[in-house]
């Protein structure tokens, strides 16, 4: 065998080895996916989309209160966490000659490897104990998690536009604020909103910090300082209660947090698309 | 000749990349409305002395000048000296086009107006155009202007990148190789370009090409090793150069 046909048959080989690695990698996903909207489908009809959670015995129910609850929750991280994530991340792309750059880094890291249970108990400690178990607390824990990932999601992807587009504008006399805003940022946009999207589907799942400082709650949405009900914690509580009607009940929050995150994704990124490719 | 007809007085120019010095004691006056070609081998110092004419070597961290950089007759390393108020009297044109990629032909061109906080919609059509049009590049975007500058050709994105420069009407163009990443037609088109601009501005174009510094400029300045080795008018240069560095550089026997 000459040295050319090995080499076609390596390349061949490895291509198939590729491939198949890729579909295996995506088996769970199709998995989970189909499980979900196999099970979760059936429970999902208008009533369920109405109304709240139902009581032991009570047949029915819904998850209404929980998209509530979640949205309220999310939306409150995200205007906590996605903002410092940001600047902290701008901070790090656009200032790294600084000297606190490199700590802020490193403490960033430990952050997003921190337990989120540890988290939720540091929010109990500090917002539970002064207001009670609330959104604002859950949003407060949910927010220190989301702030590394958006941090670092931020900074990557700002050091990604080339050092000649942020010259360009300064040798035009533009000020170094100004470039950062309306060049790196601009340029930077695909990839920072993909990393906000990545903390909020990492919230949006999270239930033990949420379950340590919201609490269960079953009813409607009543305000920041009250608890709120969670979709996240609908799965934990239903799925693991001896009624079918309960587990189904799961089912059907697990499908309807998929297409949240799904829908948020898609509107925030039609909203946030980029006039040229 | 009078002191006026210098755009820069350049007086014991020092820089350093940390501690590695790139520029040594340059001493140097640019004439105004020339072009002023600066040629050496690879590493000379070239690219860094052009970033010292507006201040964009200072924004690599760890870089240092020392020196005086008369420009109209004041030191734009003077303490009180403003780096963004200077760097808008002096276009800059890079080795490879750098068009803004998330912005339109339209927008790339305004860029330096509309960043800058300028908002009239008549004044900044007029602007676009008459930069284009001295880029000219007008005729051959006219019908794209919200297309991508990043659609553009590589000569084309380059005539874009200077008129983005002449829109904010500067004094002086500083060129760092702007048709490296070109091809023989493009680079044609550019010196035209180049020759034109020497009408009304005071061109300064670092490049390694020496026939293009031959055929482009009126003064030459050779580099070598960060020192000015030789200054003087293009031809005098070319044919009679007085420096034996000099005569083996563009007789091609380094490089």
């Amino acid at each position: 065998m000459d040295h050319y046909t090995l080499r076609k048959i390596i390349d061949k080989s490895m291509r198939i080895l590729i491939y198949s690695a890729l579909v295996v990698g995506l088996i769970p996903l199709f998995s989970i996916l189909g499980q979900v909207i196999l099970k979760g489908a059936s429970s999902v009809n208008i009533s369920f989309l109405t109304q709240p959670s139902p009581t032991v015995g009570e047949a029915g129910g819904g998850v209404a209160n929980a998209v509530q609850g979640t949205l309220a929750t999310l939306g409150l991280a995200s205007l906590i966490g996605v903002p410092l994530g940001l600047v902290s991340g701008i901070f790090l792309s656009e200032y790294s000659e600084a000297k606190i750059s490199s700590p802020i880094r490193f403490f960033n890291d430990v952050l997003s490897g921190f337990p989120s249970i540890v988290v939720g108990i540091f929010a109990y400690g500090l917002i539970v104990r002064a207001i009670g178990f609330s959104v604002t607390a859950a949003a407060f824990a949910l927010a220190i998690i989301m702030i590394p990932i958006v941090t670092r999601t931020t900074e990557e992807a700002m050091k990604l536009v080339p050092a000649t587009v942020r010259e360009a504008a300064i040798a035009l006399g533009v000020p170094r604020w100004r470039t950062i805003v309306s060049v790196v940022i601009s340029g930077a946009k695909k990839g920072i909103t993909t990393g906000i999207m990545l903390a909020l589907a990492r919230i949006a799942g999270e239930s033990a910090p949420v379950l340590v400082t919201m609490g269960y709650w079953r009813w409607w949405f009543a305000g920041l300082n009250q608890p709120a009900a969670n979709l996240a914690l609908n799965i934990y509580i239903f799925a693991i209660s001896p009624f079918e009607n309960w587990q189904a009940l799961a089912w059907g929050s697990a499908l309807v947090l998929v297409i949240l995150i799904l829908g948020i994704n898609v509107v925030v990124r039609a909203a946030t698309k980029e006039k040229y490719k | 000749m009078t002191r006026m007809s210098y755009k820069f007085e350049i007086e014991n120019l020092n820089a350093w990349f940390g501690s590695k010095q790139a520029l040594s004691n340059i001493n140097i006056k640019i004439k105004e409305k020339a072009v002023t070609a600066v040629i050496g081998p690879s590493g000379c110092g070239k690219t860094t002395f052009i970033r010292c004419l507006n201040r964009m070597h200072e924004i690599v961290p760890g870089t240092r000048v020392s020196g005086k950089v008369l420009f109209g007759g004041t030191d734009i390393y003077a303490e009180d000296a403003d780096p963004v108020q200077i760097r808008r009297k002096m276009g800059m044109v890079f080795q490879k086009p750098n068009p803004f990629p998330m912005m339109s032909i339209y927008d790339n061109v305004a860029a330096g107006l509309k960043l800058n906080g300028v908002r009239d919609k008549k004044r900044l059509d007029e602007v676009v155009e008459h930069s284009l049009r001295m880029a000219i590049l007008w005729d051959e975007v006219k019908d794209d202007l919200n297309k991508s500058g990043a659609s553009l050709s590589g000569g084309q994105q380059q005539r874009l990148c200077i008129a983005r420069a002449l829109a904010v009407e500067p004094e002086v163009m500083l060129m760092d190789e702007p048709a490296s990443a070109l091809d023989p037609i493009a680079t044609g088109k550019l010196e035209v370009l180049i020759r034109m601009l020497a009408n009304d501005y005071t061109v300064v174009i670092v490049t390694h090409n020496m026939q293009q510094a031959a055929r482009l400029s009126d003064f030459t300045a050779f580099l070598y090793l960060g020192e000015l080795i030789e200054y003087g008018p293009t031809k005098d240069l070319f044919e009679n150069p007085k420096n034996e560095l000099t005569e083996k550089y563009i007789t091609g026997q380094f490089g």
